[in-house]
């Protein structure tokens, strides 16, 4: 029964960064920015903030450092897309490799630095609590703000009238510069703002979970969580769900091998990514749920002129 | 080019002048290539050996390729200005790792260090197109007239290891985060548990595998999971300090490997088992000076000053240090033995009886889990 309760832990812990990269990469899509870059911001936002923290002892500084660099990059990013109109798909990916290369440059000096380990205390009182304490109350504040942050955006985009107007950018941008919208400003704000989350999630890694630097560190979250944006169809609560379940499938893989419980260990680490595929391919099939939930511009330059 | 190495072009180019004054005119050429290869082996002879490290991971991994590193600076200090080395780091142990050696050999290197056990196979290829260079491979078990072995006892330091997390556990649960289902790793893994049972019999060994030589993320996953069921001391056969540090998040206790990795975990740090490659580097590195240089499969351990367990953390009780300090006596007058009987197996079959003990041979090929390893062994790959 314990070990469940870690296993809980440990799963919602592992997949925290995903779910905050994802939530970022959902105000983009939500806005009808595509941004394939997330894989490169996270290494940026690693690198940055692990080197704050070397410097300054900090760990809120770090962290903060982590989701400027990235909300940095994404403002040029907004710039390229937005306002040079250029290829989503291509500038997206040409910013993801340009971030590896990056990060791995700026990180020569710190791959042998340590950070020390910061024991987390959870949340006073019901972290004692049997069962419900060691699963969900004793864990680092950020992940609490995932679960909050899903939360947030989940009333914002449905519930608020700013979220509503991001929307009709990313659904009907014409629309909404017809009725006086200041369009490009809206995609470039949510661009920055997904960025700056997407950031937090790269630096959560290297200066939480792992506190050390090492180049290509974020070894593909970036990428899940983009396909986890698919998988949610853009919906934040099933977002943070399937950010949880993926990272209980890694924990889940770890945890069998200790008990002794033979698996294939190579299909288990390939599961997150086979599920994103068979979701991807089931949702794609249906045109109308497609429709229903893809933001309609997503991914298409937009011509304020036109 | 030195003035040296000018003067024995002159002297290569005169020598085959001379000869090629002797037949037909169909010899010109002849002598003008061989003259060619001649001339550009001259300089290799006479300025300092050339020497190049591929390694598998980065140079500041803190662990494995860091070991290897700092072995090859301090035995190019040693033999100063006789040898100039070179290091390429980060290369995967793929079709990349031959490219990357041919470019050494190109670069005028004669002395080749492999550090990884998947180079065996590109190294045996690019060995045998270069016969004048000679290639020193890590725990590979392959060699060539010009390819020969060399590697570390590392169960030792996980004995030792072992004998520190026996006698410091209070679940009689540890845990091992392993790399790659090879001989080395599970004979880490078993030497780590004898060790361990010799302090306490009833301790178990749980592990898990990440099937990876370096992916701190990864490897700080496995040893949560570890945590989680229950192991309070653990070990690593990776190359980073992730584990270390977790155990440190969780106030638990691990070890350092491959390097002193004590100031990646203050409090969780019992003691670091390392590998000391540099009497090795020093040792090759002569040979090839010298010209001594033969096929060999050198595996040295703590006798050889090659294996150490160091930076011993406080909380070891003293009659453990004592142990230590014996076992350690032992193997390097060779009055201990680690594998020796009697020895059971997982599944409670007899491998070795009182008094027997295991060669070389059986101890490079061990692919069983001893008694009180929990968890079965992956496929061979």
């Amino acid at each position: 029964m314990n070990e469940l309760a870690l296993l809980i832990a440990s799963a919602i812990a592992s997949g925290t960064p995903l779910a905050i990269a994802a939530l970022g990469l959902i105000i983009n899509e939500r806005a009808g920015v595509l941004n394939l870059g997330s894989e490169g911001l996270m290494l940026v936002a690693a690198i940055a903030g692990f080197a704050t923290a070397v410097h300054s002892h900090n760990q809120a500084l770090a962290l903060l450092a982590g989701a400027g660099a990235s909300a940095l990059l994404c403002a040029l990013l907004a710039g390229l897309l937005i306002w040079l109109q250029t290829n989503q798909y291509a500038t997206g990916l040409a910013l993801s490799l340009f971030g590896s290369g990056l990060s791995a440059f700026v990180g020569i000096g710190y791959t042998h630095e340590n950070l020390g380990a910061h024991p987390v205390t959870g949340l006073p009182g019901l972290s004692r609590l049997p069962f419900l304490g060691p699963a969900l109350f004793s864990q680092h504040p950020l992940v609490y703000f995932g679960m909050l942050l899903a939360a947030f955006s989940s009333w914002f985009f449905f519930r608020s009238k700013s979220g509503l107007l991001l929307r009709a950018v990313g659904e009907s941008p014409e629309a909404a510069q017809a009725l006086g919208y200041p369009v490009r400003w809206i995609r470039c704000a949510a661009v920055v703002a997904g960025g700056a989350l997407i950031g937090l999630a790269g630096a959560y890694v290297s200066v939480v979970s792992t506190p050390l630097w090492v180049e290509g560190m974020i070894a593909g979250k970036g990428w899940i969580a983009l396909a986890l944006t698919t998988f949610a169809t853009w919906r934040p609560a099933r977002a943070l769900l399937g950010a949880y379940l993926f990272g209980g499938v890694t924990m889940l893989q770890l945890h069998l091998q200790g008990r002794g419980v033979s698996v294939p260990v190579e299909l288990l680490t390939a599961l997150p990514y086979l599920s994103t595929i068979l979701v991807l391919v089931l949702i794609s099939r249906n045109p109308r749920f497609i429709a229903a939930n893809m933001p309609a511009s997503l991914g298409k330059p937009f011509h304020p002129g036109a | 080019m030195n003035p040296i190495s000018r003067s024995r072009c002159l002297v290569a180019l005169l020598a085959l002048s001379a000869c090629s004054k002797k037949p037909s005119n169909e010899a010109a050429p002849s002598a003008a290539s061989s003259a060619l290869s001649t001339a550009s082996a001259a300089p290799k002879e006479a300025g300092p050996l050339k020497v190049a490290f591929a390694y598998v991971g980065p140079v500041g991994d803190a662990g494995w390729t860091f070991a290897h590193d700092k072995a090859r600076r301090e035995a190019e200090a040693k033999l100063s200005g006789k040898v100039k080395s070179s290091f390429v780091e980060n290369v995967p142990e793929a079709a990349d790792a031959e490219r990357v050696i041919r470019d050494m050999v190109d670069q005028g290197n004669t002395l080749i260090f492999g550090t990884t056990f998947g180079y065996m196979e590109p190294m045996l290829k690019v060995a045998a197109d270069f016969k004048d260079v000679k290639f020193e491979h890590a725990t590979g078990y392959k060699t060539a007239p010009n390819l020969r072995t060399y590697d570390s006892r590392t169960f030792e330091g996980a004995y030792l290891a072992g004998v520190v997390a026996g006698s410091m556990t209070k679940t009689k649960t540890l845990g091992v985060v392993a790399s790659i289902p090879i001989p080395e790793v599970i004979r880490n893994i078993d030497s780590f548990t004898l060790g361990a049972q010799s302090m306490n019999p009833q301790v178990k060994t749980k592990v898990v595998w990440v099937n990876k030589w370096f992916d701190p993320p990864k490897e700080g996953e496995a040893a949560q999971a570890l945590l989680d069921q229950g192991a309070d001391v653990l070990m690593q056969n990776t190359d980073s300090s992730a584990v270390l540090q977790t155990a440190e998040k969780a106030g638990k206790m691990a070890f350092g490997w491959d390097s002193d990795m004590s100031k990646f975990g203050p409090s969780a740090h019992l003691a670091s088992a390392i590998i000391n490659w540099t009497p090795y580097y020093e040792k090759a590195m002569n040979d090839a000076l010298a010209g001594t240089w033969k096929t060999e499969e050198t595996w040295w351990g703590v006798k050889e000053g090659a294996v150490d367990l160091v930076s011993l953390s406080d909380k070891v009780p003293a009659a453990t240090k004592t142990r230590l300090d014996d076992i350690k006596k032992g193997l390097k007058d060779g009055s201990f033995v680690i594998w020796k009987g009697p020895l059971k197996d997982q599944a409670d079959k007899e491998i070795l009886k009182a008094g027997e003990a295991f060669d070389v041979k059986a101890l490079r090929g061990i692919n069983f889990f001893v008694k009180g390893v929990e968890g079965k062994l992956p496929a061979a790959k």
